[in-house]
């Protein structure tokens, strides 16, 4: 009885330990992952912007650099084409099908909050006014935000053209970031809105 | 559990507390790089996107 006892101790304080470890490796293991795959992301957009002709942006590709000045100088992330579990793990993934960076309509970028080096972890920081820079292959986009929202992951309507418009025709070119809320929560989405306020043409070498 | 794996272990304390420690390592880089990688896409903690 006693021998049952302790083996029934040990095996939930080693159960214990091993949920302990998961989390640990949910909020750092997951992030060398995501370190990986920014390098090449960000080698690849280094590549194309010396080319003469701009190719497609493929899914898994990378779209552009994304910088959020209120979050530190060093803030830089690399934008993947794609949102499915896969592109997430790389970075902030560019909804497939939403305007380009720049175009008139809705740029849509979803990130990690809590896992996968947790891109948009500090999202909430952002504040009316502050600049959002997307660091494109032929030009620098700088968007100013406009506001946060707290909404369900059921509200698709902050993803259209014009967001909360649904079918209205886009004459703006916005941006949408997206991420879960409250941190280590998929009850509900951050959304943070932004409008193109400059655009700086690149020479393409 | 432990107990019956000490029992076991070959040597005197100092090198049975060595294969102990081992053995734990093994089992951490297993389940570290084995089996949360596996589990991780399975509990859904950090969903970002909508619809």
């Amino acid at each position: 009885m006693r021998a049952i006892l302790r083996t029934i101790g040990e095996l939930s304080i080693t159960l214990g330990v091993v949920l302990l470890l998961f989390c640990a490796y949910l909020l750092w293991g997951t992030s060398s992952y995501t370190e990986r795959h920014q390098r090449l992301l960000q080698q690849q957009l280094v590549a194309e912007q010396a080319e003469k002709t701009l190719g497609k942006i493929q899914l898994g590709g990378a779209v552009a650099l994304l910088k959020l000045p209120r979050l530190g100088a060093t803030y830089k992330y690399a934008i993947v084409e794609g949102i499915e579990d896969e592109h997430l793990r790389q970075g902030p993934g560019h909804y497939p099908g939403s305007a380009q960076p720049g175009e008139v309509g809705n740029f849509v970028v979803s990130g990690h909050r809590t896992t996968y080096a947790a891109p948009f972890n500090r999202i909430d920081e952002l504040e009316k006014g502050d600049d959002i820079v997307i660091d494109a292959r032929e030009a620098r986009y700088t968007y100013k935000v406009t506001g946060t929202k707290i909404v369900e992951p059921t509200e698709v309507d902050v993803i259209e053209p014009v967001p909360g418009r649904p079918g209205k025709k886009a004459e703006k070119a916005v941006i949408t970031l997206s991420t879960c809320h409250p941190e280590y929560s998929a009850r509900q989405r951050l959304i943070v809105f932004g409008t193109l306020a400059k655009t700086e043409e690149r020479d393409v070498i | 559990m432990y107990g019956f794996v000490w029992r076991h272990l070959p040597g005197n304390t100092a090198a049975k507390l060595v294969g102990m420690l081992l053995l734990l390592g093994l089992a951490g880089l297993f389940l570290w790089y084995g089996v949360f990688p596996w589990l991780e896409p399975r509990v859904a903690l950090d969903e970002v996107t909508v619809g």
